[in-house]
């Protein structure tokens, strides 16, 4: 018998199996549950549907309204309403309130809610961000979230793995977004459709953990049922490290692939060689490098979102943007993830380099993105976001046109007022830094925390 | 299980964005979803849309976001069942919970176009286009499926395993090890 990946690890311990192999049925137990504004009132209707009083267990969820905050309008005023209250009645404390929280995906592992070797399953397609520590993570939809709120467990098929091996050191400007870019583009839309894919090699040494979770963000525009990264010292020391800012300690397990477990592909990318990625509209796998891409005028630029707002996101903008004004033309948008990391740059004088640049700043929101609020676009527009889709009619008008990229991409765009490579601006690229250096995920206590604040 | 119905074609990667466009997220009802399906691929799909119709789809049909309020407003609008390529994990799933029966049957959008009239045929997997003349075998539902569309989706199907004091665990339901591999391609 063959070894196992690390999905098929964290699933048996889950199906209390001793091992699993892709393609057969699990009923697995659900370590945590996650639903946001959009996802959970329609879980909460389906959960009450049940008739049943109380959830499996509500130290185990999390609600975190994300999309429509602060409140859009009466309606999505009363999404929030629905949440609250359940939250509330079922005395759930991971509900995460406006200021007090922020994009879920961010949310959950710099709160320690997200840990290695845990089963999460969140009504959110980017749910899969999660594996970025070493856990199984999956998007579902509202029902399947409610069935794991009434239950505690989820069936699943186990997945096929698939093996991404990074190798060399990535190049200037280049950061976790650009390497999944340029692997969606090489596999496709579905072209890891079901599966799981394993991100490793030498490569992810250099890779800080904001950026391995830009990695896994980004499976399920892949087709993929979840992403993973296996646990090294980078992710320890993260951990640790939200561990003791938050006070929020819980035994955790660390996962490895066995040498002989058994891939469905293995894909080798030299990332000495790649340079920052543009996908074009409308699919993420419409990607390229910058330098070959046509100096497209934009109307709008949004630095935002689960896949790029984080500390590292924010630094590598302002590096750009310090100092210089984006073009005229140019509608700058920067929204950090979460309200920590809103608060971290801001100590570190990022959100006045934004405002200076002509920028607006927002407070956390998924909003733009979407196109639910904030920040929409009208018919023709052309934004460059960092964000992860850029289907047709993602950010607003069906003829508008989104193209997605770094964070270094999109300040170097807004300063030029077309799509640029960061070269183009005059600038020297950044240090990157150590990656155990975990100042760079923006450790501080928690908001809200008693002590020490 | 079977369906006669007009057919609404499109080719690969319909998204859950163009299906139900995100401003229109804040209802959680399939009749006011419904109003508004398929606006930013088709806007005319609501007007032309009939009771019992068909979706017949290429590669990767409701690929991206996890909104369920996709297939309710597919089945708001009135839509008896979706024949496609291959389907988006995620809205497989959402749609056989809801109860909106899908069938994954390659080649079958190929030639055909909007207007067509369908026949499906869910337990004998038999996709046929009446108009055309061509008939194509899809894959069965697996029974596990089947079982929770019989069920009227998943929480009915939870309900009643709940009732059976199975604590809500479908482990009597699905057998563990069951060789599933020719059919595993649906989660």
């Amino acid at each position: 018998m063959s070894g196992m990946t690390i999905t098929e690890k964290i699933l048996a311990r889950a199906a209390g199996r001793d091992s699993v192999t892709p393609g057969e049925f699990i009923i697995a137990d659900v370590d945590l549950a996650m639903a946001n504004d959009v996802t959970a009132p329609v879980s909460i209707a389906r959960f009450k549907e049940l008739g049943i009083e109380n959830v499996w267990d509500p130290s185990k969820v999390a609600l975190v309204p994300s999309h429509f905050v602060p409140a859009k309008d009466i309606a999505s005023a009363k999404l929030g309403m629905t949440m609250r209250e359940f939250a509330r009645q079922q005395g759930i404390d991971g509900f995460f309130e406006l200021g007090r929280g922020g994009i879920e995906h961010a949310l959950l592992p710099e709160q320690a809610w997200a840990l290695p070797g845990m089963v999460i399953i969140g009504a959110d397609s980017h749910s899969c961000t999660y594996g970025g520590l070493g856990a199984f993570s999956t998007g579902v939809g509202s029902t399947d979230l409610a069935a794991v709120l009434a239950t505690g467990k989820i069936w699943l098929l186990v997945p096929e793995s698939v093996k991404f091996v990074y190798e060399g050191k990535p190049g200037p400007w280049v950061v976790g977004k650009d390497m999944i870019l340029s692997v969606i583009g090489l596999v496709g839309d579905d072209g890891c459709d079901y599966q799981a894919m394993e991100h490793t090699g030498p490569a992810l040494q250099y890779l800080s953990q904001d950026s391995r979770f830009t990695l896994t963000n980004m499976a399920i525009e892949a087709g993929a049922k979840s992403g993973i990264v296996p646990p090294d010292d980078v992710t320890l020391t993260y951990v640790r490290a939200r561990q003791e800012a938050t006070g929020r300690v819980h035994d955790f397990h660390v996962d490895q692939s066995d040498p002989d477990a058994r891939y469905a592909a293995v894909h080798t990318i030299d990332v000495s060689a790649l340079e920052p990625q543009v996908s074009f509209p409308s699919l993420p796998s419409k990607s390229q490098p910058v330098s070959s891409a046509d100096r497209t005028p934009v109307d709008q630029v949004f630095i935002g979102s689960c896949t790029n707002a984080k500390i590292e996101d924010l630094r590598i903008a302002a590096h750009i943007l310090r100092g210089r004004k984006a073009d005229p033309r140019v509608r700058l948008m920067v929204i950090p993830a979460t309200q920590e990391i809103w608060m971290q740059a801001n100590e570190e004088g990022l959100l006045q380099v934004f405002a200076e640049a002509g920028a607006t700043v927002s407070t956390p929101t998924c909003g733009a993105c979407l196109g639910g609020h904030m920040g929409v676009l009208g018919p023709g527009e052309v934004c460059v976001s960092t964000s992860n889709r850029n289907y047709r009619g993602r950010m607003g008008h069906r003829d508008a046109q989104v193209y997605l990229a770094n964070p270094a991409v999109a300040a170097a765009t807004a300063v030029a007022g077309r799509l640029a490579h960061p070269d183009e601006i005059g600038v020297e690229p950044p240090d990157m830094g150590d990656p155990l250096d975990i100042s760079g995920v923006g450790v501080r206590a928690p908001v809200g925390a008693g002590d020490g604040r | 299980m079977s369906f006669d119905g007009s057919a609404h074609v499109y080719g690969d990667n319909v998204d859950t964005d163009v299906i139900i466009p995100a401003r229109y997220l804040t209802s959680t009802e399939p009749e006011e979803l419904a109003k508004h399906a398929m606006e930013d691929i088709d806007p005319d799909f609501v007007g032309r849309v009939k009771p019992g119709d068909v979706i017949v789809a290429g590669r990767n049909f409701g690929s991206g976001s996890s909104r369920e309020h996709a297939p309710l407003a597919i089945k708001g609008a009135g839509i008896s069942c979706i024949v496609a390529a291959s389907f988006a994990r995620i809205f497989y799933r959402n749609a056989i919970n809801v109860g909106l029966p899908i069938v994954v049957c390659p080649g079958a959008a190929d030639g055909a176009a909007t207007g067509d009239e369908f026949r499906v045929d869910l337990e004998g997997g038999l996709v046929e286009n009446v108009t055309k003349g061509a008939t194509l075998h899809a894959s069965p539902l697996p029974p596990f499926m089947k079982e929770i569309l019989d069920a009227g989706g998943l929480m009915p199907w939870v309900a009643r395993n709940m009732a059976e004091g199975n604590g809500g665990s479908p482990s009597v339901a699905v057998p563990a090890n069951e060789p599933a591999q020719a059919d595993w391609r649906l989660d």
